[in-house]
Parts: C-alpha cells; structure tokens; sequence
C-alpha cells in the first residue's frame, strides 16, 4: 500500500515563470517526509507535481522524471486522473464538499472507483473514519453536511476521503495552517498513525511540526524574487534540526533568516 | 463551520445589532435615512397602486361576465352578454413556457459549463463575453429572428416529432402545423436561452476552486468533478436561471403572438395550430377591446402576474430544501 517515490531533474512552470528548478529525491515508503521552506519557494508548487495537480493550472507544465516504484507518472501513456487515485491529496483549507453528507464526502472517491453497494461502502466509510480519528466523533451524524464539523473535524474528513480509496501516498499541502493547536496536535497524531500504510509528504510552514512528525526534511529556497525555487537539502530530521549541511539551512531554522 | 475569523464574528455581531441603532443623529445620516426609507416605501406604495388600479378596473368586467372566469375557454368580452374565461391562456401560457425551459435550461446549461471548464482560457473568455452580451439584448429580437427564419421549418419539425412520438396524446393529433403552442415555446427557447446560460455561467463561477481541485486530487475526470463539485453547488443558481428564463417566456408577448393562429378552446395537441398566451391575447385585442374587453384582459394580466408569483415561490421553495446543504 505504499510506494518509493524518485524524483530526478525536475523543472516545473507557470506559463514564462520557472517555478522550481532541477528537483532530485527520494522519498521511502512509510516515512514520512516534510517540505520546509520560505513562502514562495515552490514547496507547494513541487508537492503538486507529485500527483500532476501542477497541470490543472492553465498554462502549467512539468520537466523531469516522477517515478512512482517502477511507473513514471510524466510517461507518455500515463492517464493523470488515475496518477491522482494513485496519489492522494489534502490541501490547507478543509474543503468537504459542501452540499454532500459526512458520509458522502467520504464515499465520493470510492464511488469514483466503481465502489457499488451498501454494506461496502458502509464498511469503507467506517474504516475511513476510523482511521482520520474522526468516527468516534461523527458516527451518530453521518447524514449531516460536512461543512457543519469544525475546521479540525473537517481537515481529518478530507484526510479519511484521501484514505478511503487507498492511495499508495498521500501528499498534504499545510494541512494545519487553517486550524487551532488542538486540531493541530491530533492531525500530527493521525500522520504518525497513517505513516504504517502510506507515504506521506507534508509541506509545513512550522518547523516544530516538521520535527514532530516527519523522519525526513527537506529545505526549499529561493535565491531572490523571481528565481526558481531549489531544493538545498534533504536529510534526516534529527539530522537538518541539529546539524545541516548547508548554511542556508542552519540560516532558516535557526530564524537568520526570513 | 465553528474556525470563525474575526471578521466573520464581527459581520455576525452586527447582524445581532441592527444598522438603526448606529445612526448618530447628525443631519447628513438623518437625510439618508429618510431617502432610503422613503425609496423602499415608494416601491411598496407603486406595487400597491398597480394592484389596487388593476383590480379595480377588472371588477365592473367580471360582474358582468357570463362564464366561468377560471374554466371556460372561449374569449368573448366584447360580445353581449359577455363571456370569457382564462383556461385556454392559461393552458397556451403554461405549456409554451415550459416547452421553452425544457428545451432551453440543458442547452444553456451546456453552453456555460463548456465555458467554464472546456473551453482553452482564450476561447473561454471570448465567449463568455459574446454570451455575457446576447443576455443583453432584447429577446424580441431573437424572436424576430425565430419567427422569420426558423418557423417556416417547424412544419417539417413538428411533424417528424408526430411521426415518431405521436403515441403520447401531447404530440398526437392530425395535420400538425407551424403555428402551434410547439413553435411558440421553440421561439421562446432561444429567447431565453442566452439569459439562462449567463446566469449559469455565473453561477459556475462562483464554484470555489477548493472544491473543484478536491474532487480531481481523488482522481475525478472532468465530467465527474462537474457532477461532483460543480452541479450540486450550483443546483440552486441553475434552478434559479431556469425560473428566470420561465418567467421571461410567460411575458412574451410579440413573437408569441406573430407565431400562434388564434383556434378557440384547449388543444391538447401541441404540435396541432392555435392557441393564445395571456400576454399574446392582450397584445391582439386590446386595441380593440370596449370597456368590458379590457376590463377582462386587465383580469387576465393579473392571473398571469399571481401564476408568475407562484411559479417564483415553488422556484425559492425548491432552493430552500437543501439549505442546510448550502
């Protein structure tokens, strides 16, 4: 249930902006790895190339090697819409989708995938729920909208949507920004939980998190307005908190910078 | 969603706190107080005055009416006694206007999601504008347009569909024609078919961006992020469109009346000629109805305007349902 990502020479860009220069990486299976960096940086903008979310954008285009174990997801034969039931997705902001049901929303994915009949879905959704830490909480109002949970609820509604179809990694695109240290803690909870069957990618703006929760950090930068993001080390977490190779990374978690 | 901002709780503190307990009492907010007050009740005192004027000169002809004003099909105010009864317009109006959205609604609602999400950007935005621009002018145009060039076709139309679907009592019938309740409501299709697409491009527009990138981030195709984020958020806008463009079909008045050939009584067949609207008989006769003939198509205009009415309050009804939702 979960893949080695590699990423070798990797351009992305909006229309004329080159927006991140010549990535190369590798991320384990069941680990999880976090992206630090500036604002701007391209940190998103990489993370989405992972699951061809970049593309969506009009304009947007990729360079460079993805592969997913032995598949390369740029490859010519490669239908996106099944790279991205392949690679899950959770973005900062909940978004439930707003007119459907706690229990819809959580079998909307699955629905996509031919999932039919009752007592599977039920059976999919439960276990959905369960493993976002959300069941125990919601399991009396299944019927009721998700847009009416609170904003923790609702980003661990979105991560047990991105969970029900199985995705092989899950990528999250600063799922805490929008939410209260509460909601915050039991998101990082539910990563350390979730790292046993997927591998998952995290972009944080906060660097305690990122020592919380990951086992792997990798630091983004630019070298000024405009340029290209670049990715300047990838390592273990102990390793870049306490002793990076680079200054530029030493720089920025130690607050020198930014 | 209980993560409120600021400013979120401010707009509701001062929900709970009406704008009127603010005022200063200095002259200026005093002045603007009073113009907008006095705008607000003169919309109110002009809807009223309508009403009133209308029923009023409406009574003298329904006292002298012979028929049964709601039933009966003939149309005969200026006759002695008169008689004369809705059933016919009512019928003309009701079915010309619903043909007109069944055909309109899907095809405008087409129009605006290709627009908005199959459309290269550069095609989009020229067409948005072109469709942005047809909304704009007058539906009697299109009318025009359908009457001069489009109805010496519906001959043939009409009667391929009687051919084929002339087993449903709605399209049977005999010697089907040009000048039917069919053509009108196919002339009203394309009056009200740019209003309804630029209404629902809006509405499309409106569909946040967090949505329609969840359903393709689980892997949806385009049609099925359309069906997933796109459609149920805009169900009630899209409801609304159509509701709209209804209630431009039933006010037609020209197009309808150059298209219909006036056969008395309720003709269940569509495709056959005849029929009246409410709006194409007044534009017929009043010029020359006597005193009692307007008098009934005054009375007629205002059954129109309370179908209308209730046609709007079933369209709010229907939106309502799945408020929670929203």
């Amino acid at each position: 249930m979960a893949k080695r990502i590699e990423v070798s020479g990797l351009h992305a860009y909006y229309g004329g902006v080159h927006a991140i220069e010549d990535i190369s990486m590798t991320v384990e299976p069941r680990s999880v790895t976090a992206f630090i960096g500036p604002s701007g940086c391209g940190k998103s903008t990489f993370l989405r190339t992972l699951n061809r979310m970049h593309e969506v954008i009009p304009g947007a285009r990729v360079e460079g090697k993805v592969m997913l174990d032995e598949e390369d997801l740029y490859g010519p034969s490669v239908d996106p819409v099944a790279v991205r039931r392949t690679v899950g997705m959770v973005f900062q902001r909940p978004n439930p989708f707003p007119t459907m049901s706690i229990y819809d929303n959580v079998a909307a994915g699955l629905k996509l995938n031919g999932v039919r009949g009752k007592a599977r879905l039920d059976e999919i959704v439960e276990e959905s729920l369960q493993g976002a830490n959300l069941w125990n909480e919601v399991k009396d109002r299944l019927g009721k909208p998700g847009a009416g949970l609170s904003g923790g609820q609702q980003q661990r509604l979105c991560i047990a949507r991105a969970i029900a179809v199985r995705p092989q990694v899950l990528l999250m695109d600063e799922p805490c920004s929008a939410l209260d240290p509460i909601s915050t803690l039991a998101i990082e909870d539910l990563i350390g939980k979730l790292k046993n069957q997927f591998t998952i990618v995290i972009v944080t703006h906060n660097m305690q998190q990122a020592a919380r929760v990951s086992d792997k950090t990798a630091f983004f930068n630019i070298a000024g307005t405009g340029a290209p993001g670049r990715l300047i080390e990838i390592d273990d977490t102990s390793k870049i908190f306490t002793n990076p190779e680079q200054k530029a990374t030493e720089d920025y978690i130690t607050g020198r910078f930014g | 969603m209980t993560s409120e901002t600021g400013v979120q709780a401010q707009a509701r503190a001062a929900e709970r706190r009406p704008m009127r307990d603010l005022g200063t009492g200095r002259f200026g907010d005093k002045l603007f107080e009073w113009a907008a007050r006095g705008s607000g009740l003169l919309v109110l005192g002009i809807m009223a005055a309508i009403a009133i004027f209308l029923i009023w000169k409406a009574i003298p002809a329904l006292r002298a009416n012979e028929a049964n004003f709601f039933t009966a099909e003939t149309w005969d105010p200026n006759a002695t006694p008169p008689k004369f009864g809705i059933a016919q317009l009512a019928f003309g109006t009701v079915m010309s206007s619903l043909i007109a959205m069944l055909i309109a609604t899907p095809v405008a609602i087409g129009i605006a999601l290709f627009i908005s999400f199959y459309s290269s950007r550069k095609v989009a935005s020229g067409l948005g504008y072109v469709v942005d621009l047809l909304a704009a002018v007058p539906s009697i145009v299109y009318g025009l347009w359908g009457v001069s060039v489009l109805v010496p076709h519906m001959e043939g139309i009409s009667k391929a569909i009687n051919a084929v679907l002339g087993w449903i009592p709605l399209f049977g019938g005999d010697g089907v024609g040009k000048a039917s309740i069919f053509t009108a409501g196919v002339v009203l299709a394309i009056m009200i078919l740019p209003i309804i697409s630029s209404i629902s491009r809006e509405v499309f527009l409106q569909v946040p961006r967090a949505n329609v990138e969840a359903a393709l981030a689980l892997g949806a195709t385009r049609w099925e992020t359309i069906r997933l984020a796109v459609l149920p958020y805009g169900r009630s806008g899209m409801i609304g469109a159509a509701m709209l463009g209804l209630g431009r079909a039933m006010g037609e008045t020209i197009a309808v009346a150059l298209v219909l050939t006036f056969v008395p009584g309720i003709n269940i067949h569509i495709l056959q000629d005849g029929g009246a609207t409410f709006a194409s008989n007044i534009a017929n006769s009043f010029s020359e109805a006597s005193e009692t003939g307007r008098g009934a198509l005054i009375a007629s205009g205002l059954v129109l305007f309370v179908i209308t009415l209730l046609i709007n309050m079933a369209a709010r009804a229907v939106v309502a349902r799945r408020k929670e939702f929203v």
